[in-house]
């Protein structure tokens, strides 16, 4: 028996003689998530966190003082109810837990490994303000990672209602559009999803990497959607193959939900941004995920860059994906330029640490001036301008100010550009009628409705950069709103 | 809903350019000239290649998809034969070009560049203009398209490098004589390679000729999202697949451009030559000739 064996145990036994009180609970030591070795995973796409095992998940959530004002459901964007299903796990009542998940969240193992939990539920969490730590809070996302890996099942469809004869238009395959063809599928409707690409899933297949989300997981979703009868169709350029107007007024479709996800990337907007070598971080993880180039020339045919230095410009999480998956790709020296300082840093703390542990080179308060190109065109270097920060700025956060002839230049064959995206033109464009915000974002109301009737919208397209919770959440109250107008609808 | 793309018909028309009529009904129905399409032929492992659609025939629900065989997928897809499909055709994308009736219009195509021209030149013809139509290629046997131009162009003019068939000449000499004519052309249309529609729009802006061009940049997504297409135009960032593929020649800088599309130069040949073997090996050879 190991140690933890032994003291869940004793916690156990102490539970049933007289009830475990805050004083137990805080002595119980917050368990580590076990990962892949920190060199080993440098040449593996697999999967860096392993997930907790049955002992150590119930230690985690027998560390919840399960309050009673829930202050982790308010910091959830879903609301799942958090406290009842970690004290199902803390119970071994594992099924239990996943069917209060499930409840309000349809993406459990998606949620458990890519969701903020530090920003989000885990950030008020009573256990965590005791520690002063937000790290020491209950781990509700590996928590919830658990029970998700835990159900092998695989067979558990939701129920869908008597067909309603109504038909709903997902275009998109994102967890957004994932969430609405599940919802709005439930209540009987006649679902089709559109997928621009040649395979769904969106940001979670084309973005996120395998190391962080394995694409198994992805495809599990979405053959659920299949079971429960939604039709997928891939390759469909919504405002190309069919205008939203064409799929209402032609194909019969009595309500339309946009969830396209991220558009144009954004360049800094310097000079060398035309050589080669230097990506958006969009094409550089599509590249590398979606189109398997990490197999290039051993059955994948789409290349990527043979990086051997290479610099990844922001400070998000997917600067932080963007940079590791270089270093599998064989990148010997990797740089991650932020021009403000590590505390700013949007992206997970999680992520910052393991792309630590795999050896980046973090270069904060630095900032690309202009990139050096050779006369053929490929990037052979970047020159940079050394920042401090200043006052607070619109964000909250301390202004970056650079700092006069500070420049420097930084060795690189390859520079990949993670500052955000704007707008995908292709649907406002294409849609007439469709009230854009003048950066070219769908304009909606609470109930995620757009300025069409029956169209409604959610995920990066409304809010410029989301995280998969908020795009699921918009995708579960567009759904209900959907539900809703056709309720209504004659 | 799964869509099928059989091969219909397939034929070689110079040593390695192929065309195909292939079932794509939902591109049939929605394509317009100057559009492309985004074609995989492996879901798992496949590359993602943007092609122009050449033709269309709504009732059948087909298109004509034209190619040169320069890499590995290209090289696959010349390969396959009629009755085969193609695993997954996007589109159709990109803007269709502005058509209106501008007068004269000459369109100039070098070698591949004569697939994205004809639907372009056909349409400016239906829409009333005049077509004065320059072909050009390295030699005789690289010239495609020859008859379906003719058909359609008051005035032809056709150009090789080596004077193997038509005047020997770079296409920018006629193009330099037509738009020196009185009164000139009221619009040129260039496409073909980056070098020659760089040397036509030098040569059109300086007898003030405005001129179209369409690009073929390298792509993954082809939907505004991946940005690997961006040209400058104008001094600005453009992206090919959301704001082309047209532009106007006078804006672009073909040198940047250039320089871009030869950043997998290296993978691909080292692919290309891994396929050549793998044919070599399995006993591929080229079987279908011109126009069987």
């Amino acid at each position: 028996m190991t140690d933890d064996e032994k003291l869940l145990q004793q916690l156990l036994e102490k539970q049933k003689t007289g009830g475990l009180k805050p004083s137990d609970r805080f002595a119980i030591p917050s368990q580590p998530m076990p990962t892949q070795d920190e060199v080993e995973r440098r040449s593996n796409i697999d999967e860096v966190a392993l997930g907790y095992t049955e002992t150590s998940a119930r230690l985690e959530a027998m560390r919840c003082l399960q309050c009673k004002n829930t202050p982790c459901i308010e910091g959830c964007p879903v609301k799942i109810r958090i406290k009842d299903f970690v004290g199902a796990i803390a119970d071994g009542n594992f099924g239990e837990a996943l069917d209060i998940i499930k409840a309000n969240s349809l993406l459990p193992a998606v949620c458990g490994r890519v969701c903020p939990q530090e920003v989000q539920c885990q950030a008020p969490c009573t256990v965590g303000k005791k520690f002063k730590d937000v790290e020491k809070g209950v781990a509700v996302g590996r928590l919830e990672r658990f029970v998700a890996d835990w159900d092998k099942s695989g067979d558990s469809i939701p129920e869908v209602a008597p067909a309603t004869g109504k038909k709903v238009a997902v275009i998109g395959s994102g967890p957004g559009g994932v969430v609405v063809a599940a919802d709005t599928r439930r209540a009987g409707h006649d679902v089709t999803v559109f997928e621009a690409f040649h395979k769904p899933g969106g940001v979670l297949v084309y973005g996120i990497p395998e190391f962080r989300l394995p694409k198994a997981i992805v495809q599990k979703e979405i053959d659920t959607l299949t079971k429960m009868g939604v039709d997928i169709v891939c390759n469909f350029v919504v405002g190309r193959t069919r205008t939203i107007a064409e799929l209402m007024k032609e194909d019969g479709f009595d309500a339309v939900y946009i969830g396209v996800g991220a558009g144009l990337p954004r360049f800094m907007g310097i000079e060398g941004e035309h050589l080669v070598g230097v990506y958006s971080a969009n094409e550089y993880l599509t590249r590398a995920n979606l189109m398997k180039a990490y197999k290039f020339g051993k059955g994948a045919d789409t290349p990527i860059a043979m990086s051997k230095k290479v610099a990844v410009l922001g400070g998000g999480n997917v600067a932080m994906d963007s940079a590791r998956t270089a270093v599998r790709l064989g990148a010997e020296k990797v740089y991650l330029v932020y021009r403000r300082s590590e505390k700013e840093m949007p992206a997970r703390v999680e992520e910052v640490h393991h792309a630590k542990e795999e050896g980046i080179e973090f270069c904060i308060l630095q900032n690309p001036k202009r990139i050096l190109g050779n006369e053929e065109g490929y990037v052979t270097g970047m020159e940079c301008l050394k920042y401090e920060l200043g006052e607070p700025d619109d964000s909250g956060r301390r202004r970056p100010i650079p700092i006069k002839g500070s420049e420097f230049t930084i060795d690189v064959d390859t520079v990949i550009v993670a500052i955000g995206n704007g707008a995908n033109p292709l649907i406002g464009q294409t849609t007439p009628g469709l009230e854009l915000s003048k950066w070219g974002n769908i304009v909606v109301d609470e109930n995620c409705k757009t300025s069409l009737e029956g169209v409604y919208a959610g995920g990066d397209i409304v809010l410029g950069a989301a995280t998969v919770i908020l795009a699921m959440g918009q995708g579960r109250v567009a759904a209900a709103a959907i539900n809703e107008y056709l309720t209504g609808k004659a | 809903m799964n869509v099928s793309h059989k091969i219909l018909s397939k034929s070689q028309l110079s040593e390695n350019v192929f065309t195909v009529e292939v079932e794509a009904p939902l591109v049939a129905r929605a394509r317009k000239a100057g559009q492309f399409v985004i074609v995989g032929i492996s879901d798992d492992y496949g590359e993602r290649i943007p092609l122009t659609i050449a033709g269309v025939d709504t009732d059948k629900g087909t298109i004509r998809l034209i190619w040169q065989r320069v890499g590995k997928t290209t090289a696959e897809m010349a390969d396959l034969k009629i009755g085969e499909s193609i695993d997954y055709i996007a589109g159709p994308l990109g803007n269709p070009t502005h058509i209106e009736k501008f007068g004269t219009v000459v369109c100039v195509g070098g070698g591949i560049g004569n697939a994205p021209l004809l639907p372009i030149a056909t349409a400016m013809k239906e829409a009333g203009n005049k077509i004065i139509g320059i072909l050009g290629a390295r030699t005789k046997e690289l010239i495609i398209l020859e008859d379906e131009f003719a058909a359609i162009s008051d005035e032809l003019i056709v150009v090789t490098d080596d004077g193997s068939h038509g005047r020997k000449a770079l296409v920018t000499e006629p193009l330099q004589e037509i738009c020196s004519r009185d009164p000139k052309p009221d619009l040129a249309v260039a496409i073909g390679p980056a070098i020659m529609m760089k040397f036509c729009c030098r040569t059109t802006k300086q007898l003030d000729v405005p001129t179209q061009v369409s690009l073929n940049t390298i792509m993954v997504d082809g939907t505004g999202m991946c940005g690997g297409c961006r040209v400058e135009v104008g001094g600005k960032t453009k992206f090919v697949c959301v704001d082309g593929p047209e532009f106007d020649g006078h804006q672009v800088n073909f040198d940047l451009m250039m320089k871009r599309l030869g950043a997998y130069r290296t993978q691909e040949q080292k692919a290309s030559a891994q396929y050549a073997e793998h044919r070599c090996k399995i006993g591929l050879t080229d079987t279908i000739r011109k126009k069987q």
